[in-house]
């Protein structure tokens, strides 16, 4: 869920100075003589009633949110400081998990598998945004059915999708093997093979998201301007061209920001890794929140996990920066 | 604003045909489209497809090799015998609380939506409208908020949650799901969009704020609800990590979790496996079907806008 809405934040932090400037222009005008010292009082109590007034309104949802975020990533903080099991006396340690963290092997496995897997998934994810926007920008017919069919996955679940990737590319019954045998290809051993396990993922992965890309996509698409690809048909190019030049240089915003969301959510993946193979074979797809998840839940490692957790949160803003500063130097206006 | 053109080619083509006439005579042709666009889509398709056919179809014709992709006939299952595991819907009904999981998550789901939709509604117009102590602060504290991963709240959420009792319980999976970050943000970025002067209007006319917000907004504001009953329906439906780490307890199982588990336990009871998918996802699929628009303005907004 944390997903959904990094864009807005980052536009909402360009808003509030406008807003200031537009309630500083009223008291200038109501201020000076109406007014006096004396009312001061009253002025207060106003106050206070507009305050009432307002956490009226968004208390209930406010102290939800916060207390359901703030106030529990203060404390993984301090657990992270600590060496707990939910049971015993917590007994402080100081950086000694921060330490652990970076002598850890498995947690490096952990960290190379997650890049593995958003090396695949990232690119592909883009690609078949523009590629799949691109194909259902048009009115031909049957548009809406096609349009439907590449749509509808994005309502399966994680478990759901887990499920139909087993059967799916099951060595043996498989209909992915069997695609394969007709074909006269050599069957694989797909999730049961270390080095195809992680490629399988980032595949079922694409099939529940590439709608987001590509709903993304075409929302932009749908802004480039028709007259600059006029003048450009006009001037001799081609479609291929046209497209290269003009179109592609104005979905830049987008390719920017679909690329830090795609990314968050790939170095965050655990569903699809749980409902599918459990981390295995042979820890081969045990990514850093999966990797979390059994320090914390199945260890309860309390400190150690929340120290992980802190490492993820810190690879988050170092993506979203990072990506944020190319697009700034590359003179891109993603936000 | 391509009304006008009588012909189904598609519009920059007729720009083109415009400049170059030879063209012309390829606009009755079906679009060359179609043959990258008819195979994609059935490869979107196939694996609802398999899912549908392999839950009605005969246990033993699965595990055959090459297994038919469509079924013979249509086998609703049995139950478990001492022979034979429970297999198909029948099976899946007589060997499993998968009725009792359905209405967990449907509890979950109602409970998230109609919370989310009171909730997210006050604090947005709170949050765009009014004036107050507090306001800019409290906002800016919402949206830094969306930053932090949720792997980072799951631990203290486990054990605050674990001292007031709330762990092995359906209200587990609720309580996040009672108002988001995102929520409240979409809410206010679509109530900033509504223009101030008819809010005015009705307070000149004696409204109260409270009267103002339930007579004259909310009616104003039934796109952003769908969007946002949407967005929660999704996310509180299929939601597993959570629920995974908070219930324990296969009495508050939600659909999610129920499958999960099969997963583990019935690994090669295909034909059940995929009768719990079918349960778990045909209401996802009907609804997208019935309100597809609504379903892509959600994920165009959580993109672009805001």
């Amino acid at each position: 869920m944390t997903q959904w809405a990094l864009k807005e934040d980052e536009k909402a932090a360009q808003r509030p100075p406008a807003r200031r400037s537009g309630r500083s222009k009223s008291p200038p005008t109501a201020v000076p003589p109406k007014y006096p010292v004396r009312d001061s009082k009253a002025a207060r109590r106003l106050a206070l009633l507009r305050a009432v007034e307002g956490w009226t309104f968004v208390g209930p949802a406010t102290l939800i949110v916060l207390g359901l975020s703030i106030f529990p990533a203060g404390w993984a903080l301090l657990l992270s400081l600590q060496k707990w099991d939910g049971f015993s006396e917590p007994r402080f340690v100081g950086g000694d998990n921060y330490a652990a963290l970076m002598s850890d092997p498995d947690l490096a496995d952990a960290i190379l598998h997650t890049i593995i897997y958003t090396a695949l998934f990232v690119p592909m994810s883009i690609l078949a945004g523009v590629f799949l926007a691109v194909a259902l920008n048009r009115r031909i017919r049957f548009i809406g059915i096609y349009r439907t069919a590449i749509f509808v996955p994005f309502v399966a679940s994680a478990a759901a999708t887990g499920i139909l990737s087993t059967y799916l590319f099951n060595p043996q019954f498989g209909l992915v093997n069997n695609v394969l045998r007709v074909i006269g290809l050599p069957e694989q051993g797909w999730l049961e093979d270390r080095g195809q396990a992680m490629v399988v993922i980032a595949i079922m992965s694409l099939w529940g998201q590439a709608a987001f890309t590509t709903v993304i996509y075409l929302a932009a698409l749908q802004d480039v301007p028709v007259d600059l690809l006029e003048a450009a048909r006009i001037d001799g190019a081609n479609r291929w061209q046209a497209f290269w030049r003009v179109t592609w240089p104005q979905l830049a915003p987008v390719t920017v920001f679909a690329t830090i969301w795609q990314t968050i959510g790939a170095i965050q993946l655990f569903d699809l890794v749980y409902t599918t193979t459990r981390g295995g074979p042979l820890d081969s797809t045990k990514t850093i929140v999966y990797f979390l998840w059994e320090q914390a839940f199945k260890d309860l490692s309390f400190g150690y996990g929340s120290a992980v957790a802190y490492l993820l949160f810190a690879f988050t803003l170092l993506i979203t920066v990072g990506v944020v500063i190319y697009a700034r130097r590359a003179k891109i206006e993603a936000f | 604003m391509m009304t006008t053109i009588a012909h189904p080619a598609s519009a920059p083509r007729e720009a083109g045909a415009n400049t170059a006439p030879p063209r012309r005579r390829r606009r009755r042709r079906p679009s060359g489209w179609h043959l990258f666009l008819a195979p994609t889509a059935f490869i979107f398709l196939l694996p609802f497809l398999q899912m549908f056919m392999a839950s009605v179809a005969p246990e033993k014709e699965l595990i055959t090799f090459p297994p038919p992709f469509i079924p013979s006939h249509i086998d609703l299952g049995h139950v478990q015998t001492l022979t034979t595991p429970a297999s198909g819907f029948i099976g899946l009904l007589s060997g499993s609380d998968v009725l009792l999981w359905l209405g967990n998550t449907t509890l979950v789901a109602i409970a998230a939506i109609g919370s989310h939709l009171v909730l997210c509604s006050l604090a947005g117009y709170g949050f765009a409208r009014l004036r107050f102590r507090g306001r800019t602060f409290g906002f800016f504290a919402i949206v830094a908020t969306i930053m932090v991963p949720t792997q980072l709240l799951m631990i203290p959420t486990y054990i605050m949650f674990a001292r007031v009792g709330l762990i092995d319980t359906l209200g587990a999976a609720i309580v996040p799901w009672l108002a988001t970050a995102f929520g409240i943000f979409l809410m206010r970025q679509f109530f900033l969009s509504l223009p101030a002067e008819l809010e005015e209007a009705a307070m000149l006319d004696g409204c109260g704020r409270w009267s103002v917000f339930f007579r004259v907004v909310l009616p104003l504001a039934k796109p952003a609800l769908a969007t946002l009953a949407i967005f929660t329906l999704l996310g509180s439906w299929n939601d597993l990590v959570w629920p995974l780490i908070a219930i324990n307890n296969d009495h508050a199982f939600t659909l999610q979790l129920g499958l999960s588990n099969f997963q583990g336990t019935r690994r090669t009871q295909w034909s059940l496996l995929m009768a719990g998918n079918v349960v778990a996802t045909l209401p996802l699929i009907l609804f997208f079907l019935v309100a597809q628009k609504q379903f892509i303005a959600t994920m165009t907004f959580s993109g672009l806008k805001g």
